[in-house]
């Protein structure tokens, strides 16, 4: 207990230095934190996609539908296991800052493709058999305060009017990587109402989703998909969930690498604090040092100390700042609403975290050690006097 | 005859500064019997500091030996040096140089860290230190809470827990006032005289180098007397 006691009061002689060097390390593990979280929200949707599924749509581009009857000729292919279709709605409710995604599905093909959508039986049976029903995710009902039975008015802005939907069920997720701030409803509904007033837009869908038999046989299938409606009027392009939600991704790809370098930014700052802080707390002990070596102490000892004293601050400092993320992320989340629907603090950017507390304290510690261990004894002693 | 605990001989010490080599001490010849005390003094820059620090292994000769019970320590590695010391040498400095984050007893307990005594073995030597010294009712207060006295006390009972071959004092009474300074000089003599220390003390003081039982005088690095 001796040597850790040494360390613990060596940390503590310069109490306002040792303080606000530990600010700076919560400060700065916790914006890492919450900077890699924002990066993970970005990447939330590619992440949970699966590999079983693929994604058809328009090879001009996602603007522009494809015809309803695709739908058979594309369960027709060898490898494909199920098809269901969407499309994109785009409403607005009450106002425009309340965005959140809003999708005509199929619902019965399309709630079988996603079994981590979590539906209680009843909910669903009054989902299908309500025509103008609708489903919300969990966090999007707690934003709005929806319950099971509310009506949920949205404005239309691509397939204009005001559109009327009973809210038949709320959804959870199998896990926190499920999206639960979106919204569906019937396709047959949005489709029969679209038909009526604009015949020509009638029977067609956004985009197809396709379930593989054999997730190995993926390119293969996408091939023949794209194949069989190649030289049409309406060619498509076949891709997995992944690549379909990493093409939104790469379009704000300049702003991921530039959070993301800023949060590297953010731990090469404090390293230099930090080290700062170790060298001149080094500077100010060579004296001590020297006289721990004359007493007999080797110079691996005496600079162990000052790695430990600055791994304990670091990690100290660390562990308060990860602690530090997650109210940090809850609120941003909560101030960001539907923006980003998975949004949460992952054990591996806890990790990461982690290594990069560890990285400042070792870093840090380095320089100073390295020249405590290598005084001269009489050198060190001067200081002294 | 018994042979001199130390032994030197042939002793040379210079440093290089700016390209120019600097003599600092001069083919030294020196014995120091078992259980002597002895005063080294001379004129600042004599080389009186040097000479100490090489007999206690904390600096390295250009040239010669240094026989201390019989080991050449020039001959050391580092490594072997740092243990060496441990074992064989106590030191007391001019500015104490105690552990301010330590009580008097974890600066007096800090040498026996490195031998393989038990945690109650350690706390009976160093209440037994103490008590040698006069500071058992200090033990709990942190440096800056004791005098100049009392801290170069404490060094003492430091440099003596180890019960080790020869304590080497640099100027061990040059920050005190004159009746704290015979106290500790009165120390010095019991350690000497009760414990058979052998002590090798530099002093600029006269009457701190008549405590002594042998004055050795240095000038410009060579033995004058």
């Amino acid at each position: 207990m001796f040597v850790p006691l040494l360390v613990l009061r060596n940390l503590f002689r310069h109490k306002l230095r040792t303080l606000l060097t530990a600010l700076g390390i919560v400060v700065a593990i916790a914006s890492f934190g919450l900077l890699r979280t924002v990066v993970d929200a970005w990447y939330a949707g590619a992440n949970a996609s699966s590999s079983a599924r693929l994604v058809t749509r328009s090879s001009v581009s996602l603007v522009f539908s494809l015809p309803l009857t695709y739908a058979s000729k594309i369960r027709q292919i060898a490898g494909v296991e199920g098809v269901s279709w969407v499309n994109w709605f785009g409403g607005v409710y009450i106002s425009e800052r309340n965005f959140f995604p809003q999708f005509a599905i199929h619902a019965p093909s399309y709630l079988a493709m996603y079994p981590e959508i979590l539906l209680a039986d009843a909910e669903r049976k009054a989902f299908y058999t309500d025509r103008q029903g609708a489903i919300a995710g969990r966090k999007l009902a707690d934003q709005f305060g929806w319950k099971v039975g509310d009506t949920i008015p949205l404005k239309g802005t691509i397939y204009p009017g005001t559109w009327t939907f009973n809210l038949r069920g709320i959804y959870d997720g199998a896990d926190k990587t499920v999206d639960q701030s979106t919204m569906f409803f019937h396709f047959d509904f949005l489709n029969e109402s679209v038909k009526k007033v604009y015949p020509r837009r009638g029977d067609q869908a956004g985009l197809f989703v396709v379930r593989l038999r054999d997730p190995a046989q993926a390119a293969a299938v996408s091939q023949a998909i794209d194949a069989t409606f190649a030289n049409s009027l309406a060619e498509t392009l076949t891709e997995t969930e992944k690549a379909f939600q990493l093409s939104f991704v790469a379009m704000t790809e300049a702003i991921l690498v530039a959070i993301q370098a800023v949060s590297f930014v953010v731990i090469v700052i404090i390293m230099a604090v930090m080290a700062n802080t170790m060298a001149m707390t080094a500077r100010e002990r060579y004296g001590e040092y020297a006289t721990l070596k004359a007493l007999g102490f080797t110079g691996t000892f005496v600079a162990g100390l000052i790695v430990a004293e600055s791994l304990l601050l670091a990690l100290g400092a660390g562990m308060v700042g990860i602690a530090l993320t997650f109210p940090l992320a809850g609120a941003f989340a909560d101030a960001m609403g539907t923006l980003f629907p998975i949004f949460f603090v992952s054990e591996e950017t806890v990790a990461l975290q982690l290594g990069a507390a560890l990285a400042v304290g070792l870093v840090a510690a380095a320089v100073p050690a390295w020249r405590v261990a290598r005084i001269r004894i009489v050198d060190g002693l001067r200081a002294v006097a | 005859m018994t042979a001199p605990l130390v032994s030197i001989r042939g002793l040379s010490k210079h440093y290089v500064r700016g390209g120019q080599v600097i003599p600092v001490l001069v083919d030294l010849d020196l014995d120091v019997a078992a259980g002597d005390f002895v005063a080294l003094m001379g004129p600042s820059g004599s080389g009186k500091s040097t000479l100490l620090n090489l007999v206690a292994g904390i600096d390295k000769p250009s040239s010669g030996t240094i026989r201390v019970a019989g080991v050449d320590i020039a001959k050391l590695s580092e490594a072997d040096l740092a243990r060496w010391r441990a074992d064989n040498v106590g030191f007391i400095f001019q500015f104490y140089n105690l552990m301010p984050v330590l009580t008097a007893f974890g600066n007096v307990e800090l040498p026996l860290l490195l031998t393989s005594l038990s945690r109650r073995e350690r706390r009976e030597r160093v209440a037994t230190a103490l008590a040698l010294v006069g500071l058992t009712d200090r033990a709990d207060h942190y440096p800056n809470e004791l005098s100049g006295g009392q801290q170069q006390r404490v060094a003492i009972a430091r440099a003596l827990i180890t019960d080790p071959t020869l304590i080497v004092a640099d100027e061990p009474t040059g920050d005190l006032d004159r009746v704290t300074a015979g106290e500790i000089l009165g120390l010095l003599e019991r350690l000497n005289d009760e414990l058979g220390k052998t002590i090798l003390m530099v002093t600029h003081d006269p009457k701190a180098a008549e405590r002594a039982h042998r004055i050795v005088q240095l000038e410009k690095g060579v033995l004058v007397a």
